[in-house]
């Protein structure tokens, strides 16, 4: 390995801790990269330079001086722009945030900071979180490292793009309907979504409080055990947040998958999914097979509806959350003759297409008249899949399905086409509706040389587990690629 | 089922100021999202209680005490238009 943007989280905390590198060195590889790639990703919007150095050196001399580090000491991490960050701006890819300076930290935020984590940049997101491509950001679409004529999934596309070129050693993202989950496995890396509540949403801009998480996109499955220690657990600031002190994640990693009950959703694993995304699935799982995994075909059919409660639930509660985006505290004002018609023109101004789409069917669906039709007849398809997830944990330990129904699609194509774009999480929200943890783990290439991802899911706070059989994935699977743009800086 | 959406109304309620060739392309796209959304209504629902969210735990409870709170000087410096400690904004009321 040439550079040292390409390790691990691990490798890198302990090439620091036997002294073999020191933060500042680390974090010049991570620039460097960076500059190279940047120039075809736009994976960042802002790549925070100096607070980054400020931040490698401190921990440079905390080491010097003998004091105790944290667990993320001098690890370069990437944050996606919808989580606030004090003093640096953050515009959740809108054009109605240009300019916002937040005035507090997130939770997360805080939390890496005293792990010692150095905070690289804020990466591009689809505006708001909303869209699978990172097309629709007010400030240009990412591209995939592996081919930068292809999207990087989204909406947390920086962010994966970040870990899979190496101008990042990990990042947050967060995850509504696939979010995390779906551009890593576009990008080839780790991306998990932990149990609702795991982790304190204070200061990540709300989309759909029901269904948001944040989340880690780290290069390997231990390294997002490592990243989502130090973000989980408790917080007053969040009512949301679940009361009590997480585990280690790491407890059970590497033990193998011997006995344990996986459960193959077959609405998945057919029509509608890639043919070569379902071969590389299906090598995977004889693998975990011939490890000692009993796996077992079962059914999920209200997953068939997901899909439907999902696009009415999760804009009902963004064209609540982002009704405070009117102009008068933050963000942009375009004048009016009285207040009302200011807010008017700021939000229809303000924000982009697919935003102003999904305020207007949230508003649609929670309007007099179709509120019981649409909004509640959601929310009762989310309680009968809740229940079909519950019986199916009661005959198998973790649920496995494709991640994406396709590998990374060409910049463009689904852009015109709504509905075409909401199919990408068809495997992925149901996850978000039960608010259960789920992970996906890169297994193999395309013909094309794309990555494809497995999703594993598991029953609500059973995080040791999902990253016991994602170690076992990785292992079977043996991933080793890496995108054309990172090898190509590396061989300069 | 083809649904029926009074887009320009949908809008106002959205307080979003959109122009008629706008609001007529949004009004077809969420014709298709509604129509697929749709499809639910074949499954029986009756009796069975709505899912607003996914926790199952209580609402927690504190001390009413005042605790650490943001600057008010940083939290105005990021408003379109301020007069001393407040937000300004235009008329709401009354005749121009």
């Amino acid at each position: 390995m040439s550079s040292l943007a390409d390790l691990s989280i691990a490798a890198a905390a302990a090439g620091m801790r036997e002294g073999t590198f020191r933060a500042v060195e680390l974090l010049e590889a991570v620039l460097l990269r960076a500059t190279f790639t940047e120039a075809q990703l736009h994976a960042y919007l802002n790549l925070d330079r100096e607070g980054a150095r400020a931040a490698a050196e401190a921990v440079d001399q905390s080491r010097a001086a003998g004091k105790e580090t944290g667990p993320l000491a001098g690890i370069p991490i990437a944050l996606k722009d919808n989580m606030v960050t004090r003093g640096l701006e953050t515009t959740c890819s809108s054009k109605i945030l240009a300019g916002y300076i937040p005035p507090y930290d997130a939770t997360v935020v805080e939390r890496l900071r005293q792990a010692g984590a150095v905070i690289v940049g804020k990466t591009n997101l689809d505006e708001f979180a909303m869209g699978s491509s990172t097309e629709n950001s007010a400030y240009g679409p990412s591209r995939n490292p592996w081919d930068p004529e292809r999207v990087p999934g989204g909406s947390s596309g920086g962010s994966a793009a970040t870990v899979a070129a190496g101008s990042a050693l990990g990042a947050l993202g967060s995850d509504t309907g696939g979010s995390i989950r779906q551009p890593a496995a576009l990008c080839g890396v780790v991306g998990m979504k932990p149990t609702y509540g795991r982790v304190s949403r204070y200061g990540l801009i709300a989309f759909a409080s029901s269904l948001d998480q944040i989340g880690p996109i780290t290069r390997t499955v231990e390294d997002a055990a490592t990243l989502l220690s130090v973000i989980a657990g408790p917080d007053p600031h969040d009512s949301t947040s679940y009361p009590h002190p997480p585990p280690d994640f790491r407890s059970r990693l590497g033990r193998g998958v011997e006995g344990v009950r996986i459960g193959v959703v077959r609405e998945f694993m057919g029509e509608g999914i890639d043919p070569q995304v379902l071969a590389a699935s299906q090598e995977t799982l004889d693998r975990l097979s011939q490890q000692g995994a009993i796996l077992s075909e079962v059914s999920l059919p209200t997953c068939e509806h997901a899909l439907s409660a999902y696009y009415l639930i999760a804009p009902a509660e963004c064209s609540a959350n982002l009704a405070r985006f009117d102009g008068v505290r933050y963000g942009l004002r375009i004048a009016g003759s009285n207040t009302e018609e200011m807010m008017a023109n700021s939000r229809a101004q303000g924000f982009g297409p697919e935003v102003t789409r999904r305020i207007l069917l949230g508003t649609y669906a929670l309007s007099a008249g179709y509120y019981e039709a649409f909004y509640i007849k959601a929310q009762q398809v989310r309680t009968l899949l809740i229940e079909e997830f519950r019986r199916a944990y009661a005959e198998v330990d973790v649920l496995v399905s494709p991640t994406s129904p396709t590998t990374a699609f060409p910049i463009g194509a689904k852009a015109a086409d709504p509905l075409a774009m909401y199919l990408s999480d068809v495997c992925t929200i149901p996850s978000n509706l039960a608010g259960d943890p789920a992970i996906s783990v890169p297994v193999g290439l395309d013909r094309e040389g794309l990555p494809i991802g497995l999703q594993l899911m598991a029953p609500p706070l059973q995080e040791e587990l999902l990253f016991q059989v994602a170690s076992a994935v990785e292992a079977v699977a043996s991933f080793q690629a890496r995108p054309g743009l990172a090898v190509s800086e590396a061989a300069e | 089922m083809a649904v029926e959406i009074d887009i320009p109304r949908v809008a106002r309620l959205a307080r979003l100021a959109l122009s008629e060739s706008q609001l007529e392309i949004y009004r077809h796209q969420l014709g298709v999202i509604l129509d697929h959304a749709a499809r639910m209504q074949a499954l029986a629902t009756e009796g069975i209680a709505p899912t607003g969210h996914p926790l199952t735990i209580a609402t927690p409870y504190r001390l009413d005490q005042v605790g650490e709170v943001l600057d008010r000087d940083e939290v105005l410096s990021q408003a379109p238009e301020t007069e001393g400690p407040f937000f300004r904004v235009p008329q709401i009321v009354g005749e121009e």
